[in-house]
């Protein structure tokens, strides 16, 4: 057991776990239609490799792009495209993306899985076939995992940290992951060991997850990993935030604007290991995942295994409707960090770990006002990021952005103990994301008329040079025709033909006109 | 389904502003009920006249500034301002001075900021301060606790007196100065602290029912520290300091200098430990940035208690750190995770 250190605040929350663990883990049905968005990592535009009509089969590839940050969709099962068009997705601001949609022909045929060496694959190799897989962070960042891998592996790992904490309120998708599958979750955690070699790994779960612990513990013991230890930390929100869990397991802080990959620490969630597993072992990509579905207003919460691309409403019948009527609100996420959804039509994807079905009740609606900040402090003491939320609120609200980054509003990771705290019951983490988007929005014109600028000054550089250009080659060419003349002149070294000829009409007509006078 | 976007989080943990405010008046209850143990109902009467008075500047206010007036007007916020105001004044004072100062309370100290969390300075600080330097005779002219005098103005006297103007000259034998301004006005005639003791306005260790009303601030305090209503940082910082200074010049000179008993259980110190410059707004609101806060005040306290032209400094102290509140927030900010 490593010796575990603390992190600055965090708070002590209701969990709202035991609802949706009762029912274990359950397949859920396929559903006629699947919507998938093109993009569902960080990073880069995939392209779709499909066209409408045509027939795909379960695992094959149906959009993608060779950028370096990015990760394939495959589809979810086999079936006809019938569209690609925009359709409402799981975004914050409520936005459209575009999707492609599958017509389930409810065969569910696979593509023929490649047969692989897997004992002889070279890390590269492994990495290559995790890429193949479309494999992204599933504990909610959705960082393509292949880059992050090879940059891992090429800066040199000290740590290996399997994330397990889930210390999110109403998430349990990886609870109930590690404590039925938890021999996947050990796998993956050997095949990343191979990928980065590092010298220690630790699984990490929170203490109030005993049979997830005791599940995992035998799955180590049935196939032991060499320098592996699961370590049980304490509940205290958000510990399962990357940074704050390096600072519990090792110590260390990862320095201002770098990864903890920069400090040898590599974090994986165990949801992405499983799907490693599966990827590697079965050539399977990733077309599924673990869903919580909890809340106050859904009748059985529990935890799905889902296609990729069902729509949130088909999960809500599986899980008997709702309990209070189909009025209240929808979140994906957690009670913390969660966002609203626009609707039921939204598609589960390869972020969604929870869909929060809640009462209007649960989650009043802004009354359009709030107290003012009283300057109590109470947000500095449980800021996990050591920030003054205040301060930061201060000058969100006065829009003195430059302020606020000078109060390091992008060291904040939303975490939002800072507003459950509060109070004057302010929307603080509201206030800094609305911040952040415009500081965002301001750089991208900023870099686009930057652009704009550079480019007309380049324009204007060259063609003052070529400009210079061309009066140097005139005055090398005046030079030139100058210095010839002077040359004739002088030594009449240079004789003109045309010049003598002139020259000796001259005399003639001189020497006839002598005559004749 | 249709949803309102709403951002995360969507729970909320930990008091209210309403539940601070209404811890704060709890915690003023049994320090209030021994004032008026010992000095009569005057300080009662003080108390729920300016109340009403704040409540009814708050509401008209709000209505000017087109600003919702239930939910600021429930937030009692102005019944802690207004009767930590009243506890300043002496026990009876005409009704228009306290109109005066609660009317600077409200406009000058809290509303001409943009209201609750915008004003720099402590705002019941500022109405006492406006009615000190204005009314200095009216403002020190204390009464006698009953223990000394054997009785005090009974209610109606005491009605008779705010709201009557009736002649002040007819209870005169009552009237005294604070054991602090005792104090002060004989060591500025050269006479010991020892001899000063002798006199009947002293108790055991302090001024006669000023010691017990201390006391009763301190456990309203312990209170506060208890619900998490305030932190340690401010009211520890404070009273060191006091000890420290009173300390220091006791052990100096003992026939010039109180001990630092006296000066903690005389006066203000505990109440404006507790609750005057813990009030949130307007200290500063950084961990160790308190400390200093609360360090500067002590030591603000002792130097006008002993050299300053005031008896108590208690409120001037409390307006001199405002002051400086921006710069110890400044040079007291918290290092950042992940930075060196
Ligand atoms: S918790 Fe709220 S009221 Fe208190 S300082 Fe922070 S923002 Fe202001
Ligand atoms: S949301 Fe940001 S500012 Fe608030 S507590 Fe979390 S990290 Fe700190």
């Amino acid at each position: 057991m490593p010796e575990l250190h603390h992190f600055h605040g965090g708070l002590v929350l209701d969990g709202h776990k035991t609802e949706s663990l009762a029912r274990g883990l359950q397949q859920a049905s396929l559903t006629e239609r699947l919507f998938l968005p093109l993009r569902q990592h960080i990073g880069d535009h995939n392209k779709p490799r499909v066209e409408i009509g045509d027939r795909v089969l379960k695992g094959q590839v149906i959009a993608s792009d060779s950028a370096l940050i990015c990760a394939a969709v495959h589809a979810p099962t086999s079936g006809t495209i019938s569209a690609i068009e925009d359709y409402p997705v799981a975004h914050p601001s409520g936005k459209m993306d575009t999707c492609i949609i599958i017509e389930v022909d409810g065969d569910d045929k696979a593509v023929e899985p490649i047969p692989v060496d897997l004992d002889n694959l070279n890390p590269d190799e492994m990495i290559e076939l995790i890429c193949r897989a479309g494999i992204v962070g599933l504990g909610g960042a959705v960082f393509p995992t292949s880059p992050k891998l090879s940059r891992g592996k090429a800066q040199g790992i000290d740590t290996l940290i399997i994330n397990g904490v889930e210390c999110e309120p109403y998430i349990t998708c990886d609870d109930i992951l590690m404590r039925f599958n938890a021999a996947e979750v050990i796998s993956g955690s050997g095949y990343l060991q191979r990928i980065l070699a590092p010298r220690t790994t630790y699984i990490a779960i929170e203490d109030n997850k005993p049979e997830a612990i005791a599940a995992m513990a035998k799955a180590l013991a049935e196939h032991p990993l060499a320098g592996t230890e699961i370590v049980s930390i304490p509940t205290i929100y958000p510990s399962g935030g990357e940074k704050q869990l390096v600072q519990i397991l090792t110590g260390k802080e990862v320095p201002h604007g770098q990864l903890a990959l920069d400090i040898g620490v590599f974090c994986q969630n165990v949801g992405t290991c499983a799907a490693i597993t599966h990827a590697l072992e079965k050539d399977e990509p990733l077309i599924s995942r673990v869903v919580t579905i909890s809340g106050d207003n859904i009748a059985q919460p529990g935890n799905w295994e889902v296609r990729l691309g069902t729509p949130i409403s088909h999960l809500i019948e599986l899980a008997g409707g709702y309990r209070y009527g189909a009025s209240g609100q929808l979140v994906m996420g957690g009670s913390m960090m969660g966002f609203a959804l626009s609707g039921s039509k939204v598609p589960i994807v390869k972020a969604t770990n929870c869909i929060m079905v809640m009462r209007e009740e649960t989650i009043p609606k802004s009354p359009g006002y709030h107290d003012e900040c009283i300057r109590c402090g109470k947000c500095t003491e449980v800021c996990p990021a050591q920030l003054l939320p205040q301060q930061l609120y201060w000058h969100a609200r006065a829009g003195a952005y430059e302020r606020t980054q000078e109060f390091h509003l992008f060291d904040c990771i939303e975490c939002g103990c800072c507003s459950t705290v509060c109070p004057s019951r302010i929307p603080l983490v509201q206030y800094y994301r609305a911040a952040k988007s415009e500081i965002r929005a301001a750089q991208k014109a900023q870099f686009k008329s930057d652009r704009a600028r550079l480019r007309f000054e380049f324009r204007e550089k060259r063609l003052q040079l070529k400009k210079q250009q061309d009066e140097e080659r005139r005055r090398l060419k005046r030079e030139a025709l100058q210095k010839k003349k002077a040359g004739a002149g002088n030594g009449k070294s240079i004789e003109d033909p045309v010049q003598a000829a002139l020259d000796r009409v001259k005399a003639r007509k001189k020497n006839a006109q002598e005559d004749s006078q | 389904m249709t949803s309102v976007i709403v951002s995360s989080p969507y729970v909320a943990q930990g008091s209210t502003l309403k539940r601070l405010m209404i811890q704060v008046i709890i915690a003023l209850l049994p320090g209030t009920i021994a004032y008026a143990w010992y000095f009569g109902p005057g300080v009662i009467i003080n108390i729920c006249l300016a109340v009403l008075l704040a409540l009814a500047f708050e509401a008209g206010i709000l209505k000017l500034r087109a600003k919702p007036v239930m939910p600021h007007l429930t937030d009692f916020s102005a019944v802690v301002a207004a009767w930590l105001f009243a506890l300043c004044l002496p026990m009876h004072i005409p009704w228009w001075l306290v109109l005066v100062g609660i009317g600077f309370t409200m406009v000058a100290g809290k509303h001409l900021y943009g209201g609750l969390g915008f004003n720099p300075f402590n705002p019941a600080m500022v109405g006492y301060v406006v009615l000190l330097i204005s009314f200095p005779r009216e403002m020190t002219t204390w009464y006698l606790p009953n223990s000394v005098s054997g009785e005090t103005l009974s209610l109606k006297e005491a009605l008779a007196y705010t709201f009557g103007g009736a002649d002040i000259q007819q209870w005169d034998a009552l009237s005294s100065a604070t054991p602090l301004d005792q104090v002060k006005t004989a060591v500025a005639q050269g006479i010991t602290v020892a001899e000063i003791r002798l006199s009947p306005v002293f108790g055991e260790y302090a001024g006669k029912g000023w010691e017990w009303i201390a006391f009763w601030w301190f456990i309203g305090g312990l209170w506060l520290l208890a619900t998490r209503t305030i932190r340690w940082h401010i009211p520890v910082a404070l009273l060191a300091a006091v000890i420290a200074m009173s300390l220091l010049f006791y052990l100096i000179n003992p026939e010039t200098y109180t001990s630092p008993l006296f000066h903690l259980l005389s006066g203000a110190v505990v109440i404006g430990a507790f609750f005057i410059a813990t009030d949130p707004v307007t200290a500063a609101t950084t961990d160790t940035g308190r400390i200093y806060y609360g360090l500067l005040i002590g030591c603000l306290i002792y130097v006008i208690r002993v050299w300053g032209g005031y008896p108590d400094g208690i409120a001037f102290a409390v307006l001199l750190a405002n002051m400086c509140v921006p710069l110890i927030d400044y040079y007291t900010q918290p290092r950042v995770y992940g930075e060196k």
